[in-house]
């Protein structure tokens, strides 16, 4: 798409951001450079939307067992709609080099970030809901340029952050079937396109699944995936969770503190928002398309926030980086297509589950790291018997749901360490981007 | 409506609305120096006469904000399937939720052709009051029939409901010589606001479950000087009405319900287990099973986020295109309803039945406050929604053939020991006294014929 198409579009705040051209038995497989330009038009009117805000009455307990509480959303919805700005986002994305390319009929966004190593390993790395590229930004560095946080030559990467279809910059599917299979064999193609022969994935949230089923699939040059949200839960522990039943006896410490985690979850109501999207996506659509607040809230509903205070108290979780995540969703008109891959997963399921995951069939190496405030700590022992080819097991002592956002530097280490053992069957000397190369040299 | 708005500037009209109703009789028109809710409570047990009114300004910046409404995409799936009655495993199609021509064609006649103004005249022209029980302001509409010996009835609206949904029912039940009946089929109406609902003042602090509903409703009756009586509901209504069967009362001396839970504990069993009907089952217990698993299975949702998040729902009290989607998606057959009267059948239902009620939720600003009741049955609950609970008094149950679910005649019977009357409609959602008033009207009467004296 030509960037005054995308500004047009993004005046209009409502359109499909690509043609599709599934029809099209001979797809454009080109790579065209990509900038985000938003027109103010939309930002004013996000602003004039948020300062006709109407609120309901505060909550009636004093804690988030009702959802966000009014005193914690309030000032930052205020602050989104005065002092917040867009720009400085917009500028950290364009700062970047970000490409779209049509595959099965989908534009798809991504960033792609080349290290000046060498010998640097490819990897795609895939975001989550309520999430976005923006997830990820802050682990282009270490990754890419390792020797400037830390690592040596030996640990770089280079890096494809590709927006999920329906999210962000990418285009929103018109038809149904772009489940996980169908994202992996995307992702598949894209690095294809990219001229990467051996690579590597990765991703937590809706990203894991994404990169189970790459595993799964096994595209020719795939080595191996890491994933922070993995899918290790046990056929009979899943048949326990899903009748509300209690620990079945026998369960080691942490399987047990892991069962206890997951089954607190779902008393606690932590997937209310999983199950209507997974039902309903279109109907809790409407609103979270016109309420500027009721997106934010809706977002920041997720589980992975509950510890976040967006105040100024941590720089990591600051309100400019959850503002302009939401703001992402709000001016690409996202809401309701991204809630469309619960959808298509099916009900509300969680994909935590091996046996959804068909994690058996995942023959490839799968190195997995956990992080204390996961929704649940995956056990080691889950994980050896549900992902057969198990190279990396590691509990780190800090970060949560959005690992790479909240710990980059913790979680960059992680990922080295967990695919130092791949880099040694990568030839010395592999082809790196022989497609479309000019392409991305001239990128603006 | 100026940017600094707020949710007490909202509650603020809301008490000057409630406020009205006090002042209205010492000095009309003075609405503006009222007291709040607080001090209205020094006459606590006393009822008082309540003027609907809303501003203006408020009803031109809903139209503001419907002309303002930012949509997303169409759907996915075709809209076909949920054109029809699909509340069984067997017609159901693939559903995103409620679909975008839907809601363009409610938006555009809502801010345009439709007249809020009908809807509140017609509430204006009953007599409404307000009480305050428990510490909250409850109100209520009480429409006396002119027939001594009139059966006094209780009856109870539900969630995505409101008073509005009852009031076809009013005179049928109040005055039956104009409406097929005798005066021996008179009622004294009395139709409460639930709390966080309608006129009814919006609890702040928690418990106000089914259970404390129900005592607040035994003490209005009270206080109303009724001594006999009877009570009705259906949706959250009926789960309120069983629960003050439950209490038991000895002056509530029956209820109907049009939704009535009877659901037997081996078969709770089986749909916590997610299997196949049981293989001993009749056609219409399979059925029956069949839809509840069904509800469970798809149709949860809204339930589901209300009762574990209602808070985190800002986006239905800011946009009415969120709040118009979040109450059409109730249950599959009612949704079916509503969109064929937006295609231009309408049955039961018209255009502007479903837009009062939805305004009149826009109106009070009560879509989160009315959610949270989903969020207080969570807490206390012991039984599900339409598990058979153990009532003793007498009932009169009507099953409705396009309920959530269409109680067996067997079950209904096991539910209930003392059963007056069981019928079975041949027409009929969720809304029954809104949608098929005259079969609701004959399904009520039957019920309570041997009682009215």
């Amino acid at each position: 798409m030509r960037l005054d198409q995308l500004a047009a579009v993004l005046a209009f705040g409502f359109c499909v951001l690509s043609a599709p051209a599934s029809a099209n038995p001979v797809e454009d497989r080109s790579i065209r450079p990509f900038k985000v330009y938003v027109p103010q038009a939309p930002l004013d009117d996000l602003r004039s939307r948020i300062a006709q805000t109407r609120w309901p009455d505060r909550e009636t307990v004093d804690d988030q067992s009702q959802g966000i509480q009014l005193a914690k959303i309030r000032p930052l919805v205020e602050y989104w709609g005065t002092a917040y700005d867009w720009r400085t986002a917009e500028a950290k994305l364009n700062s970047l080099p970000q490409f779209m390319t049509t595959i099965d009929g989908v534009d798809i966004h991504f960033i792609h970030v080349r290290s000046k190593h060498p010998n640097a390993l490819p990897l795609i790395m895939t975001h989550g809901w309520p999430g976005s590229v923006l997830e990820l930004l802050k682990t282009i560095g270490p990754l890419t340029d390792p020797t400037a946080h830390g690592g040596s030559p030996e640990d770089a990467f280079d890096l494809v952050l590709p927006s999920l279809p329906g999210f962000g910059f990418s285009g929103k599917p018109t038809d149904t079937g772009w489940g996980t299979d169908r994202i992996a064999r995307a992702w598949a193609e894209l690095m294809k396109r990219l001229g990467y022969t051996d690579y590597v994935a990765q991703g937590g949230d809706w990203g894991s699944p994404v990169s189970n089923a790459m595993g799964r699939l096994a595209p020719a040059g795939l080595l191996g995936i890491h994933v922070n949200l993995p899918a290790v839960v046990p056929p009979e522990i899943a048949a326990v969770l899903a009748a509300g039943g209690p620990a079945p006896a026998g369960l080691m410490d942490k399987e047990r503190a892991a069962f206890d985690a997951l089954s607190m979850a779902a008393k606690m109501g932590n997937r209310s928002y999983a199950t209507m999207m997974g039902t309903r996506p279109q109907t809790i659509g409407y609103a979270i398309n016109d309420s500027p607040a009721g997106l934010a809230a809706w977002m920041l509903g997720h589980p992975g926030f509950s510890g976040w205070t967006y105040d100024k108290t941590d720089p990591e979780k600051s309100p400019d980086e959850v503002l302009d995540d939401i703001t992402l969703y709000w001016l690409t008109n996202t809401a309701t297509s991204s809630g469309r891959i619960y959808w298509e997963y099916g009900g509300g399921r969680s994909p935590v589950f091996a046996g959804a995951e068909k994690t058996s069939e995942v023959s490839l190496p799968v190195a997995i790291t956990v992080f204390p405030g996961e929704g649940y700590r995956a056990p080691e022992t889950w994980a050896r018997r549900a992902y057969p080819n198990l190279i990396y097991f590691h509990e780190v002592d800090k970060g949560g749901h959005f690992a790479a956002w909240e710990q980059p530097e913790l979680f960059s280490a992680e990922l080295r360490a967990a695919f130092r053992p791949l880099r040694q069957t990568k030839q010395p000397s592999h082809s790196k981007g022989t497609t479309n190369v000019s392409n991305h040299e001239n990128a603006p | 409506m100026d940017t600094t708005r707020t949710s007490e500037a909202i509650d603020q009209d809301r008490r000057r609305l409630l406020g009205t109703a006090a002042a209205g009789i010492a000095a009309a028109g003075a609405a503006s120096l009222l007291p709040s809710h607080k001090a209205a409570a020094s006459t606590s047990d006393g009822i008082r006469p309540f003027t609907v009114s809303f501003p203006q300004e408020e009803l031109t910046e809903l139209r503001r904000r419907i002309a303002a409404t930012r949509w997303p995409e169409r759907e996915l799936v075709s809209d076909e399937a949920s054109r029809r009655i699909w509340s069984t495993p067997a017609t159901a199609g693939p559903t995103q939720g409620v679909q975008l021509a839907t809601m363009q064609k409610l938006m555009q006649y809502w801010g345009t052709e439709y007249n809020w103004s009908k809807c509140e005249a017609r509430l204006k022209a009953l007599p409404n009051f307000v009480t305050e029980i428990d510490g909250l302001d409850i109100h209520f509409i009480h429409v006396k029939s002119k027939h001594r010996g009139a059966l006094p009835v209780i009856i109870t609206h539900g969630w995505p409901g409101s008073v509005i949904e009852l009031l076809k029912i009013i005179d049928p039940f109040t005055n039956p010589t104009a409406h097929g009946g005798t005066a021996a089929d008179a009622f004294d109406v009395v139709i409460p606001s639930m709390p966080g609902y309608g006129f009814s003042g919006k609890p702040t602090e928690t418990g106000w479950d089914p259970g404390r509903i129900a005592r607040a409703w035994i003490v209005l009756m009270k206080r109303l000087g009724y001594d006999r009586y009877v009570a009705q509901g259906g949706d959250w209504g009926a789960l309120i009405t069983e629960q003050m069967a439950l209490i038991a009362p000895p002056e509530l001396v029956a209820i109907h319900t049009n939704m009535p839970a009877t659901i037997p504990p081996e078969i709770v069993k089986a749909l916590a287990s997610g299997g196949p009907p049981p293989a001993d089952l009749g056609p219409d217990e399979k059925r029956a099973y069949e839809q509840v698993a069904f509800f469970y299975k798809n149709g949860l949702g809204y339930a589901n986020e209300m009762a574990l998040r209602p808070q985190t729902l800002y986006g239905i009290v800011d946009s009415p295109a969120g709040l118009a989607a979040w109450i059409l998606d109730h249950d599959a057959d009612s949704y079916a309803l509503i969109a064929r009267s937006f295609d231009g059948e309408p049955e039961g239902l018209t255009r502007d039945d479903i837009l009062d009620n939805i305004t009149f939720y826009w109106l009070t600003n009560t879509a989160i406050s009315s959610a949270r009741l989903y969020w207080e049955h969570t807490q206390t609950a012991k039984a599900g929604f339409f598990d058979a609970k153990g009532i003793t008094i007498p009932v009169g149950a009507t099953a409705n053939p396009s309920e959530i679910y269409t109680a067996p005649k067997s079950w209904t019977e096991r539910a209930f020991p003392k059963l007056l009357h069981y019928g079975r409609t041949d027409k009929g959602c969720h809304f029954a006294a809104w949608e098929q008033p005259k079969s609701f009207t004959d399904e009520v009467r039957a019920t309570f014929k041997t009682l009215q004296t």
